[in-house]
């Protein structure tokens, strides 16, 4: 270590491990027991090649969806994002010096406030499941009720989120049925449940199953007392009715169809949105609208009365480090696609997986799609053997298949959910049903 | 003197053009003449429309009104702002990397498993524990799966604890995630020397103890050293000992959680492993566990038999999942490569260097800046303005952004909230000694200077002092609620 002598020296030291003299003996460790370090040229190489092994959407056409999606990343996102001085700094704790990130995180507000139809938007939480176990908490807080009803057609793992988060403050989540012919929510079982006690409803449009819910529109209306929480694809939003105009009072969702990677799941965009009147009840970090000294138009964090560094134990929230980066991406990539771009772009996912849906629908075997209903881009098939050894096969011939669903719903097993994006081609889909057509 | 770029300051939504995307496909619609349910079709979108060259413009223009670790030193206390390096942002890019979905068969991502395992192999290594799960997003995600794993843990021995303890020096992450696990919180006062106080923390635990939650070294960057009597006292009571791992950065190789008798780590891999920190995220928030807590730790587990590897979901006493997925995967790889071009001795000399850099700086501060408590600290200290501010009207907050002027972050302001006018610095072991020495001369200049130039800092930053008042009052956070709120104010006509 350069200059280590001088500095320990001008300390009063004469060695590092005096640095260390306050650590008691009997917890000293001694070294690590991990490899000698490598060259950067080692490193990438030894990295590039485990990587290797895995099989990528880049190069191997790929029909998952369920909550992660592959889109077209546009160049100029990446290289926005790859910006060290938004990559390299840190929550903007000085507003005065960390105007472009406050800035750049005030326009992913205002683009998801336009797109969900409702004033108020966080600058980002984990994910989608994480913000519906946060909304589930705020919708304890609006109205001081602790039943919370969500679909039984969500993934797993989203449900598990959700029951881990809504343990602590002691929500009960309760799942309603969905109508086995249209794969919609049904309405019937709805009712029975919404009970007194009821704090909340959770509808995701379009649904884990693909399917644009035609509920939706009218369930404030048939709900009017209990807080109506909508989990939204932000794609479709492109050309779906912003949930704020339905009643919803927040607005979830996925923000990785955005402009983000799908990365093995990680990281993603929790987005979390709500009517201005609950602003003070939301979680996560927010930035506002202000001036300087001088009555300059200036950005900065607000509303951190909340947060968990002032109230600590009474916090909305225990959320700090967030996603804001991913946020940064979001809005270079609304800004790039801008009005017409993300109205073509919903149609032009609806389109693919209606073209997807027909051809599969052609094969004798499969039953496609298996819920006759309005879906997105994705939608379930009904397959003659199990989807795993489908899917096996279908990694052989260099495709990535679909979801086997009976892992989230277990009735539907022989089930396998389906996507189509802008970047599945004719020739994508040519080649799953040439695969599927082996299948018996 | 420092001066950061002024530009066009005008959010995007106010500027004008036309898009230049295409969408592939969008000549062919077939079948879209209706393609939703009546009432689900989207009336208005106000969005912007700008060509590409508009939007590069802009974004880079924000970025240039951002100070960042790369711009330069980043003292933030607690935050570990060391430098990111660049190869982990090339491996993490990777398609490779980037283009693998979540839910693809085992069998087509054996290398994206294969690094996930080895990650977790290393962080036991380093943390002296058992077993980790990389699932959680943050370091507050880490703390409240920690919690959930405790809780967990003393439902199984049917024993149902309610309280979790957390010294009042905590960061306000570990009492906020232990309430949203649904624990009571019991803080406890600092002793004289700012560390635990054990005849407090005796007072305090008890058979409704589920857990400690402490950080050693402790916010001031002292090392607490009667860590064993504390994990005695913990667990004599039959509760668990929580390590928050915010400042594992201090003691990597020198000792472990796992030797100081912790049970349950969560590690922030954007600090101590050198990745991004993102404007304020990704991060990732591994936890690790003892052997008594394994059973309990998220699903999916990544195991390895005759060098193949799978997703187990089959645990029966599993806490469930607390995030989609397998964790911040871009975040996770670039840790991981860290940890290989590091290796044993460099993760240990990063230490070393961070300790060493801390307690030179803190040396070099102390004729304006004195630092109560013990004189050896950590990778951070904490320095007091109380004196600044009763001789010159000189507040810790002044200080802090007066230093923008000078080209430097402010470091952490009013934290702990056991030392008056607090600033906590953290250096970090990626600044030479030259850095250093010219932000102590900074600092020490700032001491001296016209307490009015200090009091309406910064002079050279893209605004001036900003209105956090008002920002909170008006609650403006979206360019849709600006709108409403100007057309509401100007007279109708």
């Amino acid at each position: 270590m350069k200059h280590a002598a001088e500095m320990l020296s001008e300390l009063g030291l004469s060695s590092v491990d005096q640095l260390f003299e306050d650590v008691p003996r009997e917890v000293r460790t001694n070294g690590l027991r991990l490899p000698r370090g490598m060259s950067e040229a080692e490193v990438l190489r030894h990295v590039r090649s485990m990587m290797a092994q895995n099989l990528c959407a880049d190069d191997h056409p790929c029909f998952l969806g369920a909550g992660i999606y592959n889109h077209f990343v546009p160049s100029a996102v990446r290289t926005i994002v790859s910006r060290s001085e938004f990559i390299t700094s840190y929550t903007p704790y000085q507003p005065e010096v960390s105007q472009g990130m406050l800035q750049a995180l005030f326009e992913y507000q205002s683009y998801i406030a336009e797109l969900t139809g409702l004033d108020a938007v966080n600058s980002s939480n984990y994910d989608a499941s994480t913000a519906l176990g946060e909304a589930a908490s705020m919708c304890m807080r609006l109205n001081e009720r602790k039943r919370f009803l969500v679909p039984e057609a969500m993934s797993w793992e989203r449900k598990s989120v959700l029951r881990n988060y809504a343990a602590g403050p002691g929500i009960e989540v309760v799942e309603y049925s969905y109508d086995p012919y249209t794969g919609e929510l049904d309405l019937e079982d709805l009712r029975s449940k919404a009970t007194p006690g009821t704090s909340g409803i959770y509808v995701e449009v379009p649904n884990f199953l693909g399917v644009i819910d035609s509920h939706a529109p009218m369930l404030k209306q048939e709900f009017p007392d209990v807080a109506l929480v909508v989990g939204a694809n932000p794609v479709s939003l492109g050309a779906l009715k912003a949930p704020g105009d339905y009643g919803a009072d927040i607005c979830i969702g996925e923000g990785q169809p955005l402009g983000m990677p799908m990365s093995f799941g990680g990281p993603l965009l929790g987005l979390f949105a709500c009517r201005q009147e609950h602003v003070r009840k939301m979680p996560g970090r927010v930035i506002g609208m202000t001036r300087d000294a001088e009555g300059e138009k200036a950005y900065c964090m607000t509303l951190q009365t909340r947060e968990q560094h002032i109230r600590r134990s009474k916090a909305t929230s225990n959320i700090c480090t967030n996603e804001a980066l991913m946020a940064v991406a979001a809005a270079a990539y609304l800004s790039i696609l801008g009005k017409e771009g993300l109205e073509t772009l919903a149609k032009v996912n609806m389109a693919r997986a209606l073209k997807l849906q027909k051809l599969i629908g052609q094969l004798e075997e499969f039953d496609s799609p298996a819920f006759d209903a309005y879906h997105f881009n994705e939608f379930a098939v009904r397959t003659p053997v199990r989807p795993e050894k489908i899917n096996k096969l279908l990694i052989k011939k260099g495709i990535i298949g679909g979801l086997p669903l009976h892992g989230h719903i277990r009735q539907l097993e022989d089930h396998m959910l389906l996507c189509a994006t802008e970047l599945t081609s004719d020739e994508d889909m040519e080649r799953l049903v040439e695969a599927l057509r082996e299948v018996q | 003197m420092y001066r950061q770029a002024k530009h066009d300051r005008r959010l995007i939504m106010e500027k004008d053009g036309s898009s230049d995307f295409d969408v592939p496909f969008s000549d062919d619609l077939q079948g879209l003449e209706d393609f939703a349910p009546a009432g689900m079709l989207r009336e208005s979108l106000d969005l912007p429309s700008l060509p590409e060259r508009e939007v590069v413009k802009h974004y880079v223009n924000l970025s240039q009104m951002n100070f960042s670790v790369d711009n330069g030193l980043y003292p933030l206390g607690s935050c570990t702002m060391k430098f990111n390096p660049k190869y982990a942002d090339v491996l993490a890019s990777l398609p490779t990397v980037a283009g693998l979905h979540p839910y693809q068969d085992e069998d087509s991502v054996q290398g994206a498993l294969r690094l996930l395992h080895d990650l977790e192999l290393a962080l036991c290594e380093v943390s002296g524990m058992d077993a980790v799960t990389l699932q959680p997003a943050a370091g507050a995600h880490g703390e409240f799966t920690g919690m959930l794993l405790a809780k967990a843990y003393h439902a199984k021995s049917q024993e149902p604890r309610t309280q979790v303890v957390v010294p009042d020096s905590a960061h306000g992450t570990n009492p906020s995630s232990a309430a949203m696990a649904g624990f009571e919180v019991i803080e406890i006062p600092s002793g004289e020397d700012g560390c635990v106080d054990l005849e407090a923390l005796r007072a305090a635990v008890g058979e409704r103890t589920a857990a400690l939650m402490i950080t050693n070294p402790n916010t001031l960057g002292i090392f607490e050293s009667q860590i064993r009597e504390i994990a005695k006292v913990v667990h004599e009571a039959g509760a668990l000992l929580y390590y928050d791992g915010a400042n594992l950065n201090a003691v990597m190789g020198r000792t472990s959680p796992g030797a100081m008798d912790f049970d349950i780590v969560h590690f922030n891999l954007h600090k101590t492993f050198a990745t991004p920190h993102g404007g304020g995220g990704p991060g990732a928030g591994p936890v690790g566990v003892r052997e008594r807590l394994v059973p309990f730790l998220p699903v999916p587990r990544i195991v390895q038999r005759e060098g193949r590897y799978r997703l187990d979901y089959d645990r029966p006493d599993s806490i469930g999942t607390v995030r989609s997925f397998y964790g911040n995967f871009a975040v996770l790889v670039r840790a991981y490569s860290y940890i290989l071009r590091k290796g044993a001795d460099g993760l240990q000399e990063a230490s070393e260097r961070a300790v060493l850099n801390s307690n030179y700086l803190k040396r070099r501060l102390a004729p304006s800046y004195p630092a109560k408590y013990k004189e050896l600290r950590k990778h951070e200290f904490v320095v007091s303005c109380k004196r600044l501010k009763e001789e010159r009207g000189v507040r810790a907050l002044d200080v802090g952004k007066r230093l923008l002027d000078y080209g430097y972050h402010a470091p952490t302001i009013y934290f702990p909230a056991l030392v008056e006018e607090a600033l906590m610095i953290e250096p970090t072991e990626t600044e030479t000694r030259e850095t250093l020495d010219q932000f102590a001369e900074a600092m020490l200049r700032i001491a001296g200077e016209d307490p009015e130039l200090v009091r309406s800092a910064p002079h050279n930053a893209s605004v001036r002092r900003v209105d956090e008042v008002f920002a909170a009052k008006e609650a403006i956070l979206s360019y849709r609620a600006f709108k409403r709120r100007a057309a509401k104010s100007s007279p109708k006509g």
